[in-house]
């Protein structure tokens, strides 16, 4: 039994090496990240530059990182949550703490939680990628509305499962009512739209010719065409006012349970800063909105004031999400 | 049987007893998360769930008959015949197994798939779809089927030639001492593989994701990230144990009837090679087949977009700390599951009662589970009640024991089945307690065993990617990971370094699985 002996040694001795688990305050702060490290390590440095405090970062899928905070309740190690979307941030905002106004107030209210418990630190919309090859400029919809006639059969592709597209149909919900929107839901469907995963599949989709236009984010372009430099794909945006040209966020929030509190709140005021905030703009490679007023957005990209999304509130989609997935499952388009 | 009935050393009942307790915390997570919602028959009568049912229940059948038959005539080729160059077809053939099934669908993607290769091979306008159905079957296919040639392969060696030899002396031609004395004896090898199969199928989330396959494990995953309720996902996850269930059912028939220990060790012979004659053409086709589909193929889309990545200028970097958490974490990992599978298997096959075959089924009980599952179960219970271990390592490699158990489990009872109790009786009889018997005597005899399944486990940690990050100390990258995050954002040639690295480096390790050198020797 010496080598079960040894093995247990071992591994006491990693654990008090300090591989992870407990902090003292004081310590590296704690941040769980669902935006991906290829796109937003840099940040992290910067703010440990500014400030000497260092992080420590637990990159992860949005959703998956909100449910294990949710597991983990008071006990959570995790002092800031930097997710993807609104949704896993309403997902955990009973655990959220109410972040101090001057924060919340450097973005407008429309990109922030109604009781200020996240608030919004990069914009993006909704846009209809295209094949430049295989569709002309001309002939492209003006609204997302027009996906379901018939010169539109078997080309587009939707991602009906992930979290962006589900919060399209939300504001579609509340902009346009359930009804009309039910019947968009099974007209697409019927119309033979491709099912995808997620919206990075759908734009390699697109440059593939495999579907001629998906409704997706607008900066997985970026992504693509860093890859595949001639990629034909771009990006279309619908009409002033259509729901298909919905203006999302990600976002931040600081853990009411985080034994930081002070280096937390400065983190998410950092996300904020000219700073942070001009990285969107010059150095990210996936081409986001900066939503702090006075900063002018990546080059080739329409000015966040001048898109008219359709008129919802963002802090609602939390408590709409269900609905919304009843909604795709009634229609045929989750399992 | 002389040992049935016999009651077995305390020290070693309670080490199983706290094994399997160990093993059943996600079960019990997803039952206290299921007692506290209200919609569990809603969830299991609809008529969905039905669907996801026969979705799954196809998939795993489909996998598990493909794998027979790609794995069986394989095994049979390069074991037994004079099949020219069989060691090397013996290693290539097998190698699939260290490529991770998400990489192995991107893979066939990037073949078969819109603008993929073969496409610009051809200089097609478009080829059949390749997801769905027949890509999940193919992707899992790959990465699967090298357990059942593996444990094929390693009990054809082990074959006492006197049955096959008496059977031929009493007449009967080759063809059917195969099917009559060879089959039935590698049955039970061939179920136990087959069941790792199914075990690994029910749990994949990343190729039916890939895929976009409706399987319960896709459903699974879905409920997790529709974030308001986390209570339909355990109970399908629930429904996967009842699967689970099924799947050890029919494994147990299949060995029930096959298990058998060589009269006296030390007798036995290598069996003389059959020759193939001109039929060894067609078993190189075969095996070029095997090996084009499952390693070249998927090594040349790798390939590609590393030559895609360096003619665009990407910065590409050897993850060479990433590969050193990798092989630090799954080699724990594969000599904790293996501790931790001695006490079970041991007995198991030495002190057999209606008990001791129930803990060992129950071990089994949560090994379908997603890596999702597992590991939101071990944050519940670690953040809740065992805070300093919470993030470490320790933690990480616990999860990977219980992910890959029957691993660990297959490789020691394919070495205690062909040991034979008599051995250990004998040492018994001249005196020696049951644990220096175990010491001196078994774990020297099963060593062959026990480093194969120690090293099925090294290598499926190395792949493990869904606990991984949700459980990994922070900061802790591995090369699954890495390969995870570039494939996030769409960066393939930037994935294809830590891939190849993966494979690179998981390959030295089948030698273990392959060597069975313990036993040659032993065997005489």
């Amino acid at each position: 039994m010496k080598g079960i002996t040894t093995i247990v040694v071992l591994a006491l001795a990693l654990l008090a090496a300090g591989c992870g688990g407990d902090e003292a305050a004081g310590g590296p702060l704690t941040v769980y990240s669902g935006r991906e490290e290829e796109l937003v390590a840099p940040l992290f440095e910067k703010f440990t530059d500014a400030t000497g405090v260092d992080v420590e970062v637990r990159y992860g899928d949005s959703a998956e990182l909100a449910a294990t905070i949710a597991e983990e309740g008071d006990n959570s190690p995790a002092d800031v949550f930097f997710a993807q979307d609104p949704g896993s941030l309403g997902a955990v905002d009973p655990q959220l703490e109410e972040l101090p106004q001057a924060t919340l107030d450097r973005v407008a209210a429309r990109f922030r939680d109604a009781e200020g418990r996240w608030v919004g630190t990069s914009g993006r919309t909704r846009v209809l990628a295209y094949n430049t090859e295989r569709v002309q400029k001309r002939d492209l919809p003006a609204s997302v509305l027009e996906l379901t006639r018939p010169e539109w059969k078997g080309r587009v592709g939707v991602a009906p499962t992930n979290a962006s597209f589900q919060a399209f149909v939300t504001a579609m919900r509340l902009s346009l009512g359930d009804e009309r929107t039910r019947e968009w839901l099974e007209a697409l469907r019927a119309n033979g739209a491709k099912t995808y995963e997620k919206n990075l599949p759908i734009v390699e989709a697109v440059a593939a010719g495999e579907v001629d236009v998906g409704l997706v984010n607008h900066y997985y372009l970026a992504l693509v065409k860093e890859e595949q430099p001639d990629a034909p794909v771009a990006n279309h945006l619908f009409e002033a006012g259509d729901p298909g040209t919905l203006v999302s966020v990600a976002g931040a929030g600081v853990l009411a349970s985080t034994d930081q509190r002070d280096d937390a709140e400065a983190f998410v005021e950092f996300l904020l800063s000219e700073d942070a905030q001009r990285f969107y703009v010059d150095q990210a490679e996936e081409n986001e909105y900066p939503l702090v007023a006075g900063i002018d957005p990546p080059a080739g990209l329409v000015p966040l004031d001048e898109i008219q999304g359709p008129d919802v509130e963002l802090t609602a989609f939390g408590a709409e999400l269900e609905s919304t997935v009843e909604l795709l499952r009634e229609t045929g388009w989750l399992s | 049987m002389s040992s049935a009935g016999r009651r077995p050393p305390f020290a070693l009942a309670l080490a199983a007893t706290v094994v399997v307790a160990l093993l059943l915390l996600p079960l019990a997570y997803l039952v206290i998360r299921v007692a506290g919602g209200g919609q569990v028959l809603d969830v299991i009568w609809d008529e969905s769930t039905l669907d996801l049912v026969v979705n799954t229940v196809l998939l795993v059948g489909g996998v598990v008959v493909a794998a027979i038959v790609v794995a069986v005539p394989t095994a049979w080729l390069v074991t037994r015949t004079d099949l020219p160059g069989r060691r090397v077809w013996a290693v290539a053939t097998a190698l699939p197994l260290v490529i991770p099934s998400y990489v192995a669908a991107f893979c066939l993607l990037g073949f078969f798939g819109e603008r993929g290769l073969l496409q610009q091979a051809l200089g097609v306008e478009r080829l059949p779809d390749p997801t769905g159905y027949w890509g999940a079957v193919a992707a899992l296919t790959l990465s699967t089927y090298p357990y059942v040639f593996l444990l094929t392969q390693a009990s054809l060696r082990g074959l006492d030639p006197s049955l096959e030899e008496a059977a031929r002396g009493l007449g009967v031609t080759r063809a059917r001492a195969l099917a009559r004395v060879t089959l039935p004896t590698v049955r039970p090898s061939i179920a136990l593989g087959s069941l790792l199969v199914a075990l690994y199928v029910l749990s994949d989330f990343g190729v039916v994701s890939l895929m976009r396959y409706d399987s319960l494990t896709r459903a699974i995953y879905l409920q997790y990230r529709s974030l308001f309720d986390r209570t339909p996902a355990a109970v399908l996850a629930l429904v996967l144990v009842g699967l689970t269930a099924i799947a050890l059912a029919f494994e147990l028939r299949a060995r029930a009837r096959g298990r058998l220990w060589r009269a006296g060790p030390g007798t036995a012979r290598r069996l003389r090679p059959v020759e193939l004659g001109r039929a060894r053409y067609a078993a190189l086709a075969w095996c070029t087949l095997v090996t084009g589909v499952f390693l070249v193929l998927p090594a040349s889309v790798l390939g590609y977009w590393l030559a895609r990545g360096i003619a665009n200028d990407r910065e590409l970097e050897m993850p060479w700390r990433e590969a050193m958490h990798s092989l630090g974490a799954s080699g724990l990992a594969a000599v904790v599951t293996l501790a931790a599978a001695l006490p079970i298997a041991v007995l198991v096959a030495r002190y057999p009662s209606r008990l001791s075959r129930l803990l060992e089924r129950l071990a089994y009980a949560g090994n379908a589970l997603p890596g999702i599952v597992i590991a939101l179960s071990l944050v519940f219970f670690a953040a809740r009640y065992a805070s300093p271990v919470y993030q470490t390592l320790a933690l990480l490699v616990f999860a990977y024991a219980v992910r890959f158990f029957p691993q660990a489990l297959s490789g020691l009872d394919t070495g205690l089945a062909r040991v034979g109790p008599r051995v250990e009786e004998a040492a018994r009889g001249l005196g020696r307690g049951p644990i220096a018997t175990a010491w001196l005597v078994t774990v020297p005899l099963v060593r062959s065993g026990a480093l194969a399944g120690a090293a099925l486990v090294f290598l499926s940690a190395m792949k493990e990617l869904p606990a991984t990050i949700l459980l990994r100390p922070i900061g802790f990258d591995t090369l699954a990971t890495e390969i995870w995050g570039a494939t996030q954002v769409g960066a393939y040639s930037q994935a294809a370094v830590p891939a190849l690295l993966l494979v690179v480096l998981s390959a030295p390790v089948l030698w273990l699985v392959h060597g069975d050198r313990g036993l040659a020797e032993t065997g005489g």
